[in-house]
Order: structure tokens, then sequence, then C-alpha cells
């Protein structure tokens, strides 16, 4: 890879699929098989790409890579683009989903499909900007843009609650990241400039840490969201359309997670430090409480969404162990997430599509008529449980022993969240797959078709792959998670030597 | 006054002699051939706005003229070519839909035209008497134009409406103006700021300028002094209103800023208090005020109130950074309004009537995508969510408030743009996800195109921005 600028055409190549897109007609049956295939081959060679940056990425190495940088505002506020060990993965996976969100929709959306695909693939474009962004402004822009087409997917092709759901979801996030704002101001006149290389070199006073983290805070656990941040969430999920919502469960929520990780953790270390234990309560009232709640879900997607929040706490809880296996656990836990949440909302998307309803006590007996339905939606069954040889369990074991390190009480109730996410995704198996039908909407289905196999065999590989050899993706963050965590202790350390040296 | 000097000041006020002979020209024009160049007059007139506008862009002199009652700096040309932009998409909205209004008058091109004549030199202004005689040249062309459709009880109701405020809020102008002169026995801006950086202050001399900056608060319709704007807003004509919108705030933003950051700059801590309190009940009232509106124009009223509230942030800073911020501010907000202005200019039913309530936008995504797309963009930019250049007007006058210190204004300011963000979001709301309501009659392409540049350009600010910014800040370099 020599001077081709790869992360900026990787980041807006989905761009040049909306420039054709804009001059494809889609008010004929033909033209709507366009638009699919224009967005189907745009997120493909997207994705491959993509793979490009990771196959160029060097592990070894914590610095950024591929930087790209050019004048931009001016004042310090620079187009500046890279990726380190935190984000090339996150940005493999923001291109990797975007086919199987084109797929998935390829039946479902008949009304306006142009503009629904528009909406997509300006949000691919700004996923991957978050992921590469290295300064504060750009990445705030592609932050909370991100909202712009999201609120219209949910609102324009959502379910019958859809703008209460796009209202919440859009006034909740960003009443969160104006305080983010805020800290970026300050943090901008402090330092003069937002490069986030030079922030991260910067050390901020205590007393400013204190401020910044929480600003930052209120914007990443509306994101996550942290409990009890989490409530535009149900509402969100439930009323999207499905890709919207493997967008969302997928690529948005990690926005939070990567936001501690890129900016909490390293900028602010003595307020991590102090805000630690709170942070774990939360995270372990989220896992209990959202498991507790998913378990009495009669919507399937709402209890998908409650999980969602449940496996999110084991990200954040893992987050703020701050050792290699807590971050190494948190990363690979948001990763495979991602494809598993991803998975079952598409899951769930391909049978909504025949019956038209979610309500799990309408289902019943699809193993009768579904049979390979039953086998996919079972391995993603065992992967959201986290069994040993899916990637979940990769994930889930590295954050809980990170998390037993730091807090023994904590890793204990945060593994009775592994016990309650079995109960509640067993029942749902039994009562959706064994059993008879119990809804007269269950007549005549079909099995999946050629298209719906294509959706769900590769994220099977995936998530099967990683779960027997997470090799790479370790690989490729070790050492910007080492430079984190020493980065971290040393900081800490500092200050209590400076402590003892002052008694 | 020697001859040279002389020229030398007519040569800096070129732009303005221009305009002013222009105008006379084109009123005589009209006068002679009658009602029916009324086209040809309007056309004209854009082109005489935007000639002048080219001049000022690239003359580059800077002085005093007119024994220092004149004053031409690159904070000057900024908000001058910003103001003149304003003027000239009003104008080319009134062109093309003026008759259906009842605008297709030889006089209103050559009123918006000495209004704009105002809104330059009171940009320029330098003395207190220049400030005056620019404030109410551009006021008294407002006070006609807002009734100009004299047969509609509304539109005479607004202008009245605003011509008794704004005769008042004149007269307390030139109150604090006799009491400033009477403390500090000069007229001139620099004078008053030396006498002022060299003496302890006195009481009046406070009164004074709490008068003046009333006065210029007025006509930016900034809280406590806010009335008129709803039902002027609502009352004029469509166009009319898009005028008041852009130009004559610029201007007044423009005075008022030479006031606080030159004039009474030694006063900072004074006139502080008062722009910070503006600035947080503009912000609150233009968010919680227009919640509730049914009128898509009273909406706009309530808006533009929040703004003026914003770009106030900004200059409570009263430093480079904040000027900078403001200005670009306003620019930004020239720019989002004229293009919503000519959305509603579009709202028509096929039967030629004009529909203002805005359950009427509901379903128009599935009508008029274009206009929707449009519409929906200055929404969120209004909003202030990224890309679209109303993130980054809120981005610099904020980053200016925090540079000064002053962390509970960003806060409150931030958290009133969410509140503002619902009423935004309830439009696009109805235009994406609500069932078409009723039809609207094809929109002319002269409007299509002009809300069309609008969106183009809040869409692309984010290309474009460095440049502008930096315009922006050799802009606000001229006071500090």
């Amino acid at each position: 890879m020599t001077d081709w600028p790869i992360l900026s055409t990787v980041t807006f190549l989905p761009m040049v699929g909306v420039l054709l897109l804009v001059f494809t007609r889609d008010d004929t049956d033909d033209g709507r098989q366009n638009v699919m295939i224009i967005s189907l081959i745009t997120t493909i060679i997207t994705f491959l790409l993509s793979l490009f940056v990771w196959y160029g990425f060097d592990g070894s190495s914590a610095d950024y890579q591929m930087v790209e940088q050019y004048y931009w505002l001016g004042k310090g506020v620079s187009y500046h683009i890279g990726v380190d060990g935190l984000s090339v993965m996150f940005v493999v996976l923001a291109t990797f989903l975007m086919p199987f969100g084109v797929l998935t929709s390829w039946k479902a959306i008949t009304l306006h499909a142009r503009e629904y695909m528009i909406a997509f693939l300006v949000l691919e474009v700004l996923i991957v900007g978050v992921f590469v962004s290295m300064d504060l402004v750009l990445f705030y822009v592609f932050f909370e843009a991100s909202l712009i087409p999201m609120f219209l997917i949910i609102g324009v092709w959502g379910g019958p609650r859809r703008i209460y759901a796009s209202m919440k979801f859009f006034l909740y996030t960003l009443a969160g990241s104006v305080f983010m704002l805020v800290g970026i101001l300050v943090m901008y006149a402090e330092v003069g400039t937002t490069s986030i290389p030079v922030l991260l070199a910067y050390k901020f006073s205590p007393e400013m840490q204190f401020w910044l983290f929480l600003a930052f805070f209120l914007s990443f656990a509306v994101k996550v969201p942290m409990w009890p941040f989490h409530t535009w969430l149900p509402d969100a999920h439930v009323e999207a359309p499905t890709a919207g919502s493997v967008d969302l469960a997928a690529l948005l929520l990690k926005f939070g997670g990567y936001g501690f990780l890129r900016f909490s953790l390293p900028m602010f270390p003595l307020a991590s430090d102090y805000f630690t234990p709170m942070i774990l309560t939360l995270s372990v009232i989220a896992i209990i409480y959202a498991s507790l709640v998913a378990l009495m879900q009669t919507d399937i997607k709402k209890m998908i969404a409650y999980s969602s929040v449940a496996h999110m706490g084991y990200v954040t809880m893992a987050i703020f162990a701050v050792n290699q296996q807590g971050l190494h656990g948190a990363i690979f836990q948001m990763l495979s997430h991602g494809v598993i949440s991803g998975a079952l909302f598409l899951c769930v998307g391909i049978v909504y599509e025949r019956t038209h309803t979610r309500n799990v006590n309408d289902y019943g007996g699809l193993v009768h008529r579904m049979p390979k339905y039953a086998l996919a939606f079972l391995i993603f069954t065992m992967a959201n449980v986290g069994l040993p040889g899916t990637s979940a369990f990769v994930g889930e074991f590295l954050a809980t022993v990170g998390v037993f390190r730091v807090s023994v009480w904590t890793a204990f109730f945060a593994t009775t969240g592994v016990v309650l996410s079995a109960a509640y995704m067993l029942w749902l198996y039994r009562r959706m797959i064994f059993g008879q039908a119990k809804s007269p909407l269950m007549q005549g289905l079909v099995d999946i078709s050629f298209r719906e196999h294509c959706i769900v065999w590769p994220l099977i590989v995936v998530t099967i792959f990683f779960g027997i050899y997470p090799a790479p993706v370790f690989d490729a963050s070790a050492a910007t998670v080492d430079r984190i965590v020493t980065n971290y202790h040393s900081a800490i350390e500092a200050v209590a030597t400076a402590a003892q040296a002052a008694k | 006054m020697t001859p040279e000097l002389f020229s030398q000041s007519l040569q800096l006020a070129l732009p303005e002699i221009i305009l002013a002979v222009g105008a006379l020209v084109l009123l005589m024009m009209g006068v002679f051939i009658g009602e029916k160049s009324n086209q040809l007059i309007s056309g004209l007139s854009i082109a005489l706005l935007a000639v002048v506008g080219l001049l000022i862009t690239v003359s580059t002199g800077n002085g005093e003229a007119f024994g220092g009652a004149f004053i031409v700096d690159p904070f000057a040309r900024f908000m001058k070519v910003a103001a003149i932009a304003g003027s000239i998409f009003a104008l080319a909205m009134s062109a093309v839909q003026g008759r259906a209004m009842q605008l297709d008058k030889i006089e209103y091109p050559i009123l918006l035209v000495l209004s704009t004549l105002g809104m330059l030199l009171l940009i320029s202004a330098n003395d207190l008497i220049a400030f005056y005689l620019g404030l109410e040249l551009m006021s008294l062309a407002l006070y006609v134009v807002a009734a100009f459709n004299r047969d509609s009880l509304r539109s005479t109701e607004a202008g009245l409406k605003y011509f008794v405020l704004g005769a008042l809020s004149s007269g307390m102008l030139l109150y604090g103006m006799s009491l400033v002169y009477g403390f500090t026995g000069n007229t001139g801006f620099q004078e008053i700021a030396t006498v002022l950086s060299s003496e302890p202050r006195g009481l009046g001399l406070v009164f004074g300028m709490v008068f003046m900056l009333a006065g210029a608060c007025f006509k930016i319709s900034a809280v406590p002094f806010h009335m008129w704007t709803p039902d002027v807003y609502e009352g004029a004509p469509t166009p009319v209103t898009a005028f008041f919108a852009a130009g004559p705030k610029i201007a007044a933003m423009a005075i008022l800023i030479r006031l606080t950051s030159e004039t009474f700059l030694p006063l900072i801590s004074d006139w502080r208090q008062i722009i910070v309190f503006v600035a947080i009940a503009s912000m609150m009232l233009g968010s919680f005020a227009a919640v509730g509106q049914k009128n898509i124009k009273r909406l706009m009223a309530y808006s533009s109130i929040g703004h003026m509230g914003f770009a106030l942030v900004g200059l409570s800073a009263g430093s480079e950074s904040g000027v900078s911020g403001v200005a670009l501010y306003m620019l930004i907000y020239m720019m989002m309004s004229f293009g919503t202005f000519a959305c509603i200019m579009s709202m028509r039913r096929p039967d030629g009537t004009y529909v203002e309530e805005i359950d009427e936008l509901a379903g128009l995504f599935a009508r008029k995508p274009f206009m929707a797309v449009v519409l929906t963009a200055q929404m969120f930019s209004m909003a202030g969510i990224p890309p679209l250049a109303g993130f980054f007007a809120k981005y610099y006058v904020f980053l200016a408030a925090v540079e000064a210190g002053l962390f509970t204004l960003a806060v409150v300011g931030f958290l009133t743009s969410v509140v503002a963000a619902y009423y935004y979001l309830r439009i696009v709301k109805l235009m994406w996800f609500d069932e078409p309501k009723g039809e609207f009659e094809r929109t002319p392409g002269e409007l299509r195109f002009i809300f069309g540049i609008s969106g183009l350009l809040i869409t692309t600010y984010i290309l474009y921005g460095g440049p502008i910014g930096s315009a922006a800040d050799a802009a606000a370099r001229s006071f500090f």
C-alpha cells in the first residue's frame, strides 16, 4: 500500500454508490432490483477494500497507520484519519456487516427503496468515519451525523410506533452528546488543537479530568447504552427495520465502548480510576437487570435488544478493569457481539418477513417447516449464550477474567448474567422453534431461500472461526492495548508517588 | 476637508454611493416607464446589488472616511457581503412570486435597495450620528415593506406594530446616545473608547450604554425586546419576512459587535452581564416558545430569536474568536434562512392560495422529494447537527464562550439547542413520516433554484468551511 489514500477510499466509497442511486429510478420492480444491486456491489467492494486495510496493518506497532492529514477548518482542526489496533477491526466489522443489511432489505423494503439505500450507505460512511477519525471535531461530526440517517431509517421504514421511537432515539443521544461537545471545546481551549494524538500526549489536571470524564461519559453511556441510560434502545430496536436494527446493535452501540477506550481511559486516567467503582456497579446492574427484563419479553426483537444491553455491560465492565485481559476481552466482545446480535436481528428479520409478527407467543414448531432456519438460529442462540467454540465465549471469558483480577464480587455477579442469558435464549428458542404453531400466521412457511443462505452462513462461519481461532484479532490490537494499559497505570502511579513524596 | 481627503472618502464609500445613485436612477426609471416596468426594475435591482457586493468583495482599501464617521475594515466588508447576499435572495424570491403576493409594485425593489443601503451605512458606522442615520434608513424602508400588502389586515397590522415598537427602540437608542455623548463629549466610536479607558466610568455612562444596547437588541430581536418578531414575521408577506430574517439582523448584529468590541470594550464587565442574560433568555424563549407553534412563519420567528441568542453567546466572550464566531454565525444563519423561506413560499395550493400551517407539510417527501430533502437539511442545520453548516456556526460561538470561561452559558446553550432540536425534528417528522395531506402547486423553477442553492451551501459547508472561517477571523482582527 503505497501512497494511495486507502482509508479515505474505504470511508467515502459508499458515496459513489449514493451518487449512482440518485440517478436510479425505483418506481418499478426492475428499478428496485437495480437499486439493491448497486448497493450490494458498493458495500461488497468497500468490504474487500477494507480487507486491504487489515492486511496492510502492522499489528506489532501501537502507532496510527495509513495516516492522512489535510487542511480542513484551520486553527488546529484538520482532516486527520488513521487506524490503530483499536479501530482497525471495527472498520472491518462495519464494512463486513453492510452487505447483509442490503441483502436483508432486498424484499422487505418496497416503499422508497432508493432513499432507504441512500440513507444506509451514508450511514456506512459515517460509521467508518467515526472509527478512523484522528481529530476530535472530525470524530464528533461523524458521531453526531450518524443520527440523521438512523433517525430517518427508523422513522420512515419502521414499525407502528416508529415516530415515538425515532424521536426518542434522536433526542436522547443528542442530549448525551452535547456534553461531549462541551468537553471537546474545553479540551480545545486548553490545548489549542483537537488532534487526538496530541491530546493523548497532553496531561490534563486532575480536576479537569474529572469534568471532562463526566462530559464524555454522558455521551458514551447513552450510546453504549449503560443502565440507566438505556431506555431509548428497546424502542429504537423494536421499531427499526431489520437492517436498521443490525446497524444499531452491531455498530452504533460500539461507538460508546470505542469512545471509552479511545478517549476516557488514555486521556483521563485519574478520573477513570476514580469512577471505576461506579462504572463497574452500573455494568453489573445492566447485566443482571437487562437479562431479567429480557426474560419476560414477548417481543423477540425487544428481547434481543435487552440482551444487547446486558452484553454491552460486559464490555464496559471489562474496559474499566484496565488490564490486558479486560481490554482484549472488551474489544473482542464488541466485535463478537456485533456479529452475533447482527445475526440474531437478521434471523428475526427472516421470519418476520414471512409472518409479520414478532410476538413470541405466535410462533412455535418452526423446526418442522424451516429446519435449516432452525439450525442457523440454534447456532446464533448458542453463540449469544456464550457457548465455548463461539466467538462470544472468548470475549465474555476474557472480560470476566479481567474483572476478576480487579474485583471478585463484580466478576461473581457478572457471571450470573451468563446463566440468565442461557435461560432467556433457550426459552426463546424452545418457544419459537419447538412445539406446535400457535397462530394461523405460521401456515405455509417456506424454509430459507438462497439469498437468506447468503446472509446466515458467512456469519456462522465468522462466529465459529473466531471462537476457535481468535488470534488474528488479538494480533491486531495487542500492541495498542499494551500501550493503553501501561500508560494508564504509569499515570496513576505517578500521581500516587507524587502524593507519597509530598508527605 | 481638503480635496484629497474628500476624494479619498468618496473612494472608500464608493459602493454605497453607487448603490444610492443606482436606487435613485431606478426610481426615476420606474416613474417614467410606469407600473409595467416592475420586472425590469426588480432585475436591475438585483444586478445593482450584485455589482455592489462584488465591488465590496474585491476592494481592499481600509480606513476612515468623512472625518471618522464612516469606517471600512475587513469586518465591515465581511458583514456587508453577507447582508447584500441576503437582500439579493430575498429580492429574487419576491421577483418570482411577487404578483401573487401583491408585491409587484416598482417601489418594492427600490425600497429593499434603500434598506440595504441603510444596512451598509450601519455596518460601516463609526460615529453615533452615522449609526443613527444608517439604522433609520434601514428601518424606515422596512416599516413600509412590512405593510406593503396594504389590502391585507395582517400585513398592515404587522407594519404598524413594527413601526410603533421600532420608534420606541429608536427613542431609547437616542436617549442612550445623548447620555454617552454627554458623559464623554464625543460622538466618534474610537474617541469614546479612548475616554472610557482613561477615565473612571460614571453611572450615567453605563445607563447610556444600556439604552444603546437595548436599541440594538431590538433590531436583532433578542429577548426581552423580541415581542414584535412573531407578529411581524407572520403578518408580513413571506419574501419580506425572508428579507427581515437576513440583512437587517446582520447589520444590527454588526453594529452591536462594533459597539461592544470597540466602543465599550473598556466596560466589558458591565456589558457582558447584559449580553449573557440576553443570550440565555433568547435561547430559552426561542426554544421553548417555538414548540407549540402551528404557523411555520411564527415558528421561524421564534427560531430566529433563539438563533440570535446563540450568536450572542459568541459576543459575550468579548474576544477575537468570539467576534469571528458571531460573524460566521450570521453568515450561516443567512444561508439557512433564505432557503427555508423559499421552501415556505413554495407551500402553495393549486388554486393559488398560500398556506402557512406546519401540518400542511405532512408527507411532503412523497410529493416533492427535492423540496423535502432541502427543507430537511435546513431543519437539521438549524438544530445544529453536523455535518451541516449550522453545527459549525454553533461550534465557533460556543468555543469562544468556553475559551472565555463561560461554561455555564455553554452548557445552558447546548441544552436549549436540544430542546430546539425537538421542534425542528417535528417538521422533519411531518415531511417524512406522515401521510400526505393536500396537494401543492408545482414549484416554479426559480424558487427551486433558490432553495437548491441554500441546500447546497449548507450541506457542502464542510468542504469550504476552512477559507470562510479564515475570512471571519480576518474580519474579527479588525477589533483586536
